[in-house]
């Protein structure tokens, strides 16, 4: 897919660039001069913070300013100083500045509050603790449950997947009024999650009145509760969460199913397999990369899972239902510790991280198409 | 084929147990498809026409469980009168529908600018990547590419602490251009990961030709790049589109009176006690009917965006 780096640039541009020094001279300039003035304003804030002087800045405002004036400057001297070469930088520079400043600095930002004591209501200010909140966290029998219900979550993903893959299979086939069928399964995925937590985890399934408490009695569910035991209450999150990220799943898989060479079921069909067979010997071996790919990301957006558990069941009973997202949510809602709940971010982060290299790594393995 | 072959004369004759059997099992098996599609119809489509139609009603019908309109029930504005959008109090002042209508304009702005910039930066970031060959340091092209794709594992949570104390000092809580920024973030690694895959499909002949008439990469990529890919872009922006207007963690923590958006108001009603169900529905159904056009209307865009990536 990206550029394979022995092949060089798949573009080839040759140009003569004449680049004088005095231009040179102004775009090294500039960088310098925005970074100094970055530094400066950075430092006379850090002074006023620490309060060794009073320059009136009432937020960090000026910094920001700064700080996105050096990246243009940055931006503009990279044409100034290569020329040619800098505009092809200049596709690049922006969306990697964007990234670095807004995921790399917080995230140092983060660690440093993830070891200290920071409750943002009270006028403290922020104090380092050191490993005392990672000894809170390793005693915190509700992070651990957390993290358990996740386990749960991610292995909710394989029948998903089965029935995205029915449902893909049954677009593919010959039927009528396909594209009426697709649109109708595709809408589950266009709804906020908030509001499918109010549609189905509120009213539907309310007990009294909900069509969905109705069914279940009517089938011989006595007294339908849906979010009554803790199995239960799991189930219910995981078939909400399900019902809107199953379209995803199935037009990735549709999107593979149709990219199968029609000869290559065709020759399976003259060779006599048929039904069953046909779909385990040709058409599910050649669906395991892109299956590999639809369950990955899938299992991205589900460690994500909190909008429908915070505003249905907020975790409970007993914390059957929480994520680790919705966990740290209330910690801050409940408490407003920052520190605590940003340690807690992070060695999920570092789980997460962990995990998905290694399944990435499996992923990569199995993935090869078998044929 | 079979259609012909059963008409033709010399067939007749020839229908025997075998055939007919055959043709029982087709019919059987078109009639499983068909009621597993219409199943699964009635289990996607239903929760959205529940609550189209019980804004439409009244306590006892919810009581009833009435479901069908003018069959079970007679419609009623009452759970648009209280959004203040039915068509009696449309005219006159309602303070609800100006709380409505000003979460309705945040969501609505900061989808808006938030998937436009994404789109603007992913593309630029895509088609340099597809293009030439870079060096960042010790980055290469692959390790920039996996360097913005990996975003998307990084969980909404990690950020969301460090960024309310990061806003608070920089005066961005509360404000839609926080937003705006952080959206971006997020939904920049999906539109990399479509337009990498559209750019890559266009060949690299049509900038050559134009760069020997005489245009700049630039020129080259703005003229005649940017209308081929139009298709991709639009699918990214959509999908950002989706993403962006649901979203509901960061909204939550990181607002609380002047930048709130849609999600934000339809969950403090849902947690507060004895609202009624037609008001909540309706206002439900504002918040996602805007979707729900966007997908019958652009269906076309949105699987081509999701299956950007899927099929190599």
């Amino acid at each position: 897919m990206s550029v394979d780096m022995s092949s060089g640039d798949l573009l080839h541009v040759v140009t003569a660039d004449d680049i004088s020094t005095g231009r040179r001279a102004f775009g090294r300039g500039i960088v310098w001069l925005s970074a100094a003035v970055l530094g400066l304003v950075a430092v006379l804030q850090v002074l006023q913070v620490t309060g060794q002087a009073d320059f009136g800045f009432r937020n960090w405002r000026p910094t920001l300013y700064a700080f996105v004036l050096w990246a243009a400057c940055l931006c503009w001297a990279q044409v100034l100083l290569y020329g040619e070469h800098g505009k092809r930088t200049l596709f690049v520079l922006p969306a990697a500045l964007f990234v670095v400043s807004l995921t790399v600095f917080p995230l140092l930002f983060g660690l440093l509050i993830a070891f200290s004591s920071w409750n943002l209501s009270s006028p403290d200010g922020r104090q380092f603790n050191g490993l005392a909140n990672l000894r809170q966290m390793w005693t915190d029998p509700f992070y651990w449950n957390a993290l358990g219900n996740m386990v749960w979550y991610v292995l909710a993903i394989l029948p998903e997947y089965a029935i995205a893959f029915g449902l893909a299979l049954l677009l593919n086939a010959q039927i009528r009024a396909r594209k009426f069928f697709r649109i109708a399964f595709l809408l589950p995925l266009m709804l906020s999650p908030v509001a499918v937590s109010w549609m189905i985890g509120k009213s539907m399934m309310e007990v009294r009145f909900g069509p969905l408490a109705t069914l279940a009695r009517r089938l011989g569910w006595e007294n339908p509760s849906f979010f009554g035991s803790p199995e239960i209450a799991r189930a219910t999150i995981m078939v909400m969460d399900a019902w809107t990220f199953i379209p995803f799943m199935m037009i990735m898989l549709l999107a593979g199913l149709q990219a199968i060479p029609k000869e290559l079921t065709e020759a399976a069909r003259v060779d006599g397999a048929t039904g069953w067979k046909s779909f385990w010997e040709v058409t599910f071996p050649l669906m395991l990369p892109v299956s590999v790919t639809a369950i990955l990301i899938r299992i991205i957006f589900k460690l994500k899972l909190a909008d429908i558990v915070i505003n249905v069941t907020s975790g409970g009973p007993g914390g059957a239902t929480d994520t680790v997202t919705s966990f740290i949510f209330r910690e801050y809602r409940d408490r407003s510790n920052v520190g605590y709940g940003t340690l807690l971010a992070m060695v999920y982060l570092v789980i997460i991280v962990v995990f998905m290299t290694v399944l990435m790594k499996l992923a990569g393995r199995w993935a090869r198409p078998r044929t | 084929m079979t259609e012909a072959a059963r008409l033709s004369p010399d067939q007749i004759f020839r229908d025997g147990g075998a055939d007919l059997a055959h043709r029982a099992k087709w019919w059987t098996g078109r009639f499983a498809i068909y009621a597993v599609l219409l199943l699964w119809t009635l289990i996607a489509l239903f929760p959205i026409y529940w609550t189209l139609t019980t804004s439409f009603k009244m306590a006892p019908n919810v009581m009833k469980g009435d479901l069908i309109p003018w069959v079970d029930f007679q419609p009623k504005w009452l759970g648009w009168k209280s959004l203040g959008l039915s068509p009696d109090t449309i005219g006159s002042e309602s303070t609800v529908r100006e709380q409505f209508l000003r979460r309705f304009a945040n969501s609505a702005i900061i989808a808006l600018s938030s998937s436009t910039l994404a789109v603007i930066l992913g593309s630029l970031a895509a088609y340099g990547l597809s293009r030439f060959s870079y060096r960042f340091a010790w980055m290469k092209n692959d390790d920039i590419s996996f360097f913005f794709l990996s975003q998307l594992i990084l969980p909404p949570v990690v950020l969301a602490l460090p960024f309310l104390v990061l806003y608070k000092e920089l005066a961005l809580l509360d404000s839609r251009i926080g937003l705006i920024l952080l959206y971006t973030l997020t939904v920049l690694p999906i539109v990399i990961w479509i337009m990498r895959d559209q750019f890559a499909s266009i060949p690299t002949e049509l900038e050559e030709a134009a760069l020997v008439d005489g245009l700049s990469i630039w020129g080259a990529f703005l003229t005649i790049i940017l209308p081929i890919a139009l298709p991709g872009m639009v699918a990214a922006f959509i999908l950002s589109l989706v993403l962006t207007w649901n979203e509901y963690f960061f909204a939550a923590l990181l607002t609380s009176t002047h930048a709130n958006t849609l999600p934000v108001m339809v969950a403090s009603q849902t947690g507060s006690q004895g609202i009624s169900w037609w008001s909540m529905a309706a206002l439900s159904t504002a918040a996602i009917m805007p979707l729900i056009l966007i997908g019958i209307l652009l269906e076309k865009y949105i699987i081509k965006g999701m299956a950007a990536g899927a099929v190599k």
